[in-house]
């Protein structure tokens, strides 16, 4: 569940956490590497081995001082890992990663009150931290099923409550996430949005962006008159389902819209390729860590099993300069098991005439 | 004009939307929807909905709400952890907080957004919302005193009123004589709600009862929580109109939630185990008047004592005209529709006319006199006193109890008998 995913995520740390490289001694960058490598095989022993090793020389060190305590984390020995993990927490408060690992132990122990807790502050180490974001969300609503299950006493013996739980279970070990709740104690808005409010919008969720053939509407309807069933049925171009709440006078710029949806479907339909292609050669990495890192995490996540469906709405384009765009949208996500809607802004640059991103961001 | 701030639709159920919002929209849907709630009569112009101070769990929804209306979620969700955390079996304040919690996850799209729960427990905590929504903003007028409390004896330390469609208790005290506002409290009713008519209907009884008695928890375990107070329905109108059943009590909830739903008795009135131990410590045993109404009117104090110089004038006219002898007078205070144990009004005012023309002299006096206007739609006082009869040839006293009816704007009785 949770601690799988998180420790997945956790693994390639030196990669993710680019950002901190500084701080990290690489004089033996093998044996560290080494230990990772095999911490990602799922050879915890091996892997704790080496960066005991390479402790007994560095002691101090951050990183060997992270993959150890992951590795114990691995092998369920839980109080080590919590012992390491917060003295990382106490010599190195800024960083996220140590929260987190630390949250996925105390989400294992059923410990929610003090995983989210833990998850808040890696967050506001660093807001932009996915792992986090991705695992409080899975605690907020962890934290919800309790408080659920104390309103309408729901109990083991109940099968719905089972079913609620079972749900929260594989929500946490099979879907990706990249979407953060877009409310979050940091980010709330100081003030109510000036814009008035979305009505609420009727049509459910879109279910999937990839085009739709449905041959049953290939046959006139002989009775009907309505102009629109009369006609043979047409090839509709892939595009969402969710119509743009988009007033006439902010009409967002066509290919810049086209790109955001292509870019929108590619990621539904999981092809990893196009949805890479989307970004261009100098995308700046959040985070500041390598674009090969990036990708791979990206790839990791996009590619993962599991049916899902991103759409946006609400496409605001704003022109910086003739060949770079700032667009504001709504993006809907959805998987069997979550859906969420957030704001994201892009930073679009026009390249050989193909519209690519240059920067991606949560929040308006 | 009597202030009617009560006079809810039924149709309000309607109203038990839920949030709709969206996730980025969250916080605005939401704050819409308890605003919508609370403005729950059609026309009323949307307020915002003002806090009760103070820390019992009820005002500390209020505080949620009324944060979950500014849109400051952070702080409504601190406070409905605040709540829980104090009461973990207030399970509407759970229900809240879980949507508080599940509205950082996802987007959420109703009251109590929980899959597959059980439909009917999430109606009833659905309808405890509302109930609670609805008595916040329906708090009766500042010196306010409820219609049907007329006159209390000195005796009567406490007096109770009891609104159904609001789910509201209220707590009086009497105050050298006039009704003063203690507190009012959630309660829950029958399960196919008011006007009693048979044993096992389900229903609360709409009437002037009095606490008759006092059953401890170790009598009749924790189903009741802090105990019973049985009340003497039917009483003699209920049975004069041939309303049956036994029963009735106010009593507390199991030790395993805070509260119950709005409709979940099989008739008796069900407090909060905390509001029952203070209400509690209030009733006298066959003194404290329970008047159980289907709603209230809010008289102000001039309206009260106009009201009550009205039917005190009646008792007193009837008084002094049964003083005076004089058949004629005595018989007009009596309506055409009289009747006391299949005595009507011919052969009961024959009879008083006989006796009465034989005494050389008569002397009433009534003492404890209470005075409690009668729910329903009838325009109908009950008086219970104390008369206290001397004549030449007969000393007699008795507790006696009338029932005044008004027709053609004239008070006029329509049964009596010993009480």
């Amino acid at each position: 569940m949770t601690v799988r995913r998180a420790l997945t995520a956790l693994a390639p740390l030196g990669l993710i956490a680019g950002l901190n490289f500084s701080i990290f001694n690489f004089a033996c960058a093998d044996t560290l590497q080494d230990a990772s490598r095999l911490l990602r095989q799922g050879q915890q022993a091996q892997a704790l081995e080496q960066v005991d090793k390479y402790l007994a020389d560095k002691p101090k060190d951050a990183q060997a001082r992270f993959i150890k305590g992951t590795a114990l984390t691995e092998m369920g020995r839980t109080n080590d890992a919590i012992a390491i993990f917060n003295k990382l927490i106490e010599d190195y408060p800024t960083l996220p990663e140590p929260y987190n690992n630390l949250a996925v132990i105390y989400a294992q122990q059923k410990q929610y009150d003090k995983a989210r807790l833990a998850l808040e502050a890696a967050i506001r180490t660093n807001p932009a931290y996915a792992t986090a974001q991705e695992n409080l969300g899975d605690i907020y609503a962890r934290l919800a099923s309790q408080a659920y299950g104390k309103a309408l006493q729901l109990d083991s013996s109940n099968g719905s409550a089972q079913t609620k739980l079972a749900l929260i279970r594989e929500l946490t070990s099979t879907t990706s996430r990249t979407t953060p709740p877009s409310i979050t104690p940091e980010h709330k808005p100081a003030t109510p949005p000036a814009v008035p409010v979305v009505p609420p919008t009727t049509t459910p969720p879109v279910i999937a962006a990839a085009p739709t053939t449905k041959p049953a509407e290939a046959i006139p309807a002989p009775t009907k008159v309505e102009p629109s069933k009369t006609e043979p049925a047409k090839v509709e171009p892939p595009k969402t389902e969710t119509k743009p709440e988009v007033k006439p006078e902010a009409k967002p710029d066509a290919e810049v819209a086209r790109a955001i949806e292509a870019w929108a479907a590619a990621w539904s339909k999981k092809d990893v390729k196009a949805y890479l292609a989307r970004y261009a050669k100098d995308f700046k990495v959040p985070g500041g860590g390598s674009r090969a890192a990036w990708e791979t995490e990206r790839a990791q996540r996009v590619g993962k099993p599991g049916k899902i469906a991103v759409s946006v709405d609400n496409i605001k384009v704003s022109a910086d300069s003739a060949d770079q765009v700032t667009v504001k949208f709504r993006q809907n996500y959805k998987s069997a098991t979550l859906s969420s809607s957030a704001t994201k802004t892009l930073v679009l640059v026009k390249r050989d005439g193909k519209w690519l991103i240059l920067q991606e961001r949560v929040g308006g | 004009m009597r202030m009617r701030s009560l006079a809810i639709p039924a149709g309000i159920s309607i109203l038990v939307a839920g949030y709709f919002f969206s996730s980025d929209t969250f916080g605005s849907k939401l704050s819409q929807a308890v605003a919508h709630t609370f403005s729950a009569q059609a026309g009323e112009a949307q307020t915002q909905l003002t806090p009760i101070p103070g820390d019992t769990p009820e005002a500390q929804l209020t505080q949620v709400f009324a944060r979950i209306e500014k849109n400051q979620l952070d702080l409504a969700l601190e406070q409905a952890e605040a709540l829980t955390d104090k009461y973990p079996t207030f399970r509407l304040g759970q229900l809240v907080k879980g949507d508080l919690l599940l509205a950082r996850a996802q987007p959420i799209s109703t009251f109590g957004n929980v899959n597959n729960a059980p439909q009917d427990k999430l109606a009833d905590l659905r309808d405890e919302a509302l109930a609670r929504l609805r008595a916040y903003r329906s708090q009766p007028p500042a010196n306010s005193i409820p219609e049907y409390l007329l006159q209390l004896q000195p005796e009567q330390k406490y007096a109770i009123v009891v609104d159904t469609q609001l789910s509201r208790l209220y707590l009086y005290q009497n105050d050298d004589g006039t009704p003063k506002l203690i507190n009012n409290y959630y309660i829950s009713q029958g399960k196919l709600g008011a006007d009693k008519f048979r044993e096992g209907d389900q229903k609360t009884p709409l009437g002037v009862y009095r606490i008759v008695g006092n059953l401890t928890r170790d009598k009749i375990g924790d189903f009741y929580g802090g105990g019973a107070w049985p009340l003497n329905y039917p009483n003699d109108w209920d049975r004069r109109n041939g309303r049956n059943g036994h029963g009735i009590w106010l009593h507390g909830v199991p030790s395993d939630t805070y509260s119950r739903p709005p409709k979940a008795s099989n008739g008796c009135v069900v407090l909060a185990n905390p509001d029952l131990d203070t209400v509690a410590s209030h009733l006298q045993i066959g003194l404290t008047p329970v008047v159980i109404a289907s709603s209230v009117d809010w008289l102000t104090p001039d309206e009260w004592k106009s009201e009550r110089k009205d039917i005190l004038g009646a008792i007193d006219s009837w008084r002094r005209d049964w003083e005076s002898r004089d058949g004629q007078r005595y018989a007009s205070h009596y309506s055409t529709t009289f009747n006391a144990d299949g005595i009507d009004y011919t052969t009961w005012t024959a009879q008083k006319l006989a006796v009465n023309a034989s005494k050389s002299w008569i002397r009433v006096d009534t003492d404890k006199l209470t005075l409690f206007r009668y729910p329903g739609k009838d325009d109908m006082v009950v008086a219970t006193f104390m008369q206290d009869y001397k004549s030449n040839n007969l000393n007699n006293s008795m507790m006696k109890r009338q029932y005044w009816l008004k027709e053609n704007g004239q008070w006029k009785i329509i049964y009596e008998g010993a009480a």
